[in-house]
């Protein structure tokens, strides 16, 4: 009990470190340059004191229940013997399919964290606030989600089949290229921003155990060359799917519309 | 006195259906597939409560806290009608908010070793140590640019769209000259620069901006500068892995 109050207290410092130079720079040009009074300084002081307590126990809590048992799952999902059923059945040569249930899981945990990623959250609440109710939390979070766990997916069958990264990356920069064309005016910065608002607390440290357990169990695969790139993945795929979200929406509307 | 329960529990059940999907993909696979029990599970439940609560008392800043500092300073830098304060604030805030990242720092120190074991840079304490810090700096730096550009384009109201195609025809031709070992690791830093308390001040700074400024639709043009943030450091660290 008291090692685990340590521990709070411990990532809560962390956390106010983190903090120590937005507040710097807030309130400095606050005070400095422009020279007002901070409406609501109390609430607003209160906010920071809940977002930090909130981040500290939030990261607490996931280190000590989420991430052991994800990143052991990481390892035993891409362990050879699990994949093979034994030690004497591991083939010479490895056929990407024998890799399914890892992409299924990647696709799964993908998915899973995205929803309970904390800064999305944030950028939902946000786009909802503006667009007037047009665009729902549970909306784009789906989405985005739904482009985390197909981008994790497709980055682990990069990983088994050892196709170079900047292939894929560069393709899905041209399917965003082609989608913005066509994607409603309104989306477009949105899409573009939840590519980098998913991979953050949640997603990253589950994200980079998978990758470095796959690259690290895949022969002829290295953990320090192959294990990157799943980041990358996760920010480029929800912008194809925010961005195909809203084109669903409106072809649905139009289609409504002249029936 | 019911009601004020309900208001108080409300917002614990959302987070807890925040999180319902990682339980439920976490004990398929531990059950389904690897069929072994739950190693811990107290621990695993005490953690998922502390979760709960964090990601409830987190949202309610967020609404007291962070959005609203976050769009007062845009309507006061609009006010101001200074816009040399208002980009250094941006600057200040991207590299600020950026050079301490914990997330960074770690990408860093696996990009030195990188570097090293390629023999890109001489294998020792000190070498690898300076070029993780010089990326660090690196990537500070080009955070800051994006909020600055961004925020240029926020005022202006240039479309988002033919800036960030332009950056990411920069990606792909940078990709073309950057030794191989740094591509990876230049794709994912564009994804680990923005902290979960950067994203929602800088969102509402952005739509304060928007919102605040005649011309602008806060959905169209309010949104956009985590997007630059994530892509300059593509084109910085690949530019940094070819200097080095």
């Amino acid at each position: 009990m008291i090692e685990f109050l340590h521990h709070i207290l411990n990532v809560a410092i962390d956390t106010v470190f983190d903090v120590l130079p937005i507040a710097a720079i807030i309130f400095g040009f606050q005070f400095f340059v422009i020279r007002k009074k901070i409406p609501h300084l109390n609430q607003v002081l209160l906010g920071f004191f809940y977002v930090l307590l909130g981040l500290s126990f939030f990261l607490v809590g996931l280190q000590e229940a989420l991430f052991p048992v994800g990143e052991l799952m990481a390892k035993q999902l891409t362990d050879p013997v699990f994949i093979y059923g034994s030690l004497e059945a591991i083939p010479e040569f490895l056929h990407w399919t024998d890799y399914q249930w890892v992409y299924i899981f990647a696709a799964a945990i993908g998915f899973s964290t995205t929803i309970a990623e904390p800064s999305l959250l944030a950028v939902a609440i946000k786009a909802r606030d503006v667009s007037g109710g047009a665009i729902s939390v549970w909306g784009l979070r789906t989405a985005v989600a739904l482009g985390v766990g197909m981008g994790i997916a497709l980055g682990t069958f990069r990983i088994v089949s050892g196709t170079p990264l900047h292939y894929y990356i560069i393709v899905g920069y041209i399917i965003v290229m082609i989608q913005t064309v066509f994607a409603p005016r309104m989306i477009i910065a949105l899409a573009y921003d939840s590519g980098g608002v998913t991979t953050s607390t949640v997603t990253v440290p589950l994200v980079t155990a998978l990758g470095l357990g796959l690259a690290s169990t895949v022969p002829g695969r290295s953990a320090l060359l192959d294990g990157f790139g799943l980041i990358a993945f996760a920010s480029l795929f929800p912008m194809i799917t925010v961005m195909a979200y809203a084109q669903l929406s409106q072809w649905r509307a139009r289609r409504n519309g002249s029936n | 006195m019911k009601n004020n329960i309900i208001k108080l529990l409300k917002p614990l059940l959302d987070s807890l259906k925040d999180l319902f999907p990682i339980i439920l993909v976490i004990a398929f696979f531990q059950i389904v597939v690897l069929q072994q029990p739950i190693p811990h599970l107290p621990q695993i439940l005490v953690g998922t409560l502390l979760v709960v609560i964090g990601l409830t008392l987190f949202v309610k800043g967020l609404q007291i806290g962070l959005f609203p500092i976050g769009e007062a300073m845009a309507y006061a830098f609009a006010r101001k009608g200074s816009l040399f304060w208002l980009l250094l604030f941006s600057f200040a805030l991207g590299f600020g908010t950026t050079v301490a990242e914990p997330a960074l720092i770690a990408v860093a120190a696996e990009a030195a070793d990188v570097a090293a074991s390629a023999g890109a840079i001489e294998n020792s304490v000190e070498s690898r140590q300076s070029y993780a810090d010089g990326l660090r700096f690196t990537v500070a730096l080009s955070v800051g640019l994006a909020l600055v550009i961004g925020v240029m384009r926020i005022i202006r109201g240039w479309p988002i769209q033919y800036l960030i195609i332009g950056g990411y025809i920069g990606v792909v031709i940078m990709t073309g000259f950057a030794p191989d070992e740094i591509i990876g690791i230049a794709y994912d830093s564009g994804g680990v620069t923005t902290s979960t308390i950067t994203v929602p001040l800088v969102t509402a700074l952005g739509v304060g901006l928007a919102s605040s400024i005649k011309g602008r639709n806060p959905m169209v043009d309010g949104f956009g500068l985590i997007a630059l943030a994530s892509l300059t450091p593509m084109i910085f660290v690949m530019a940094y892995g070819m200097i080095r």
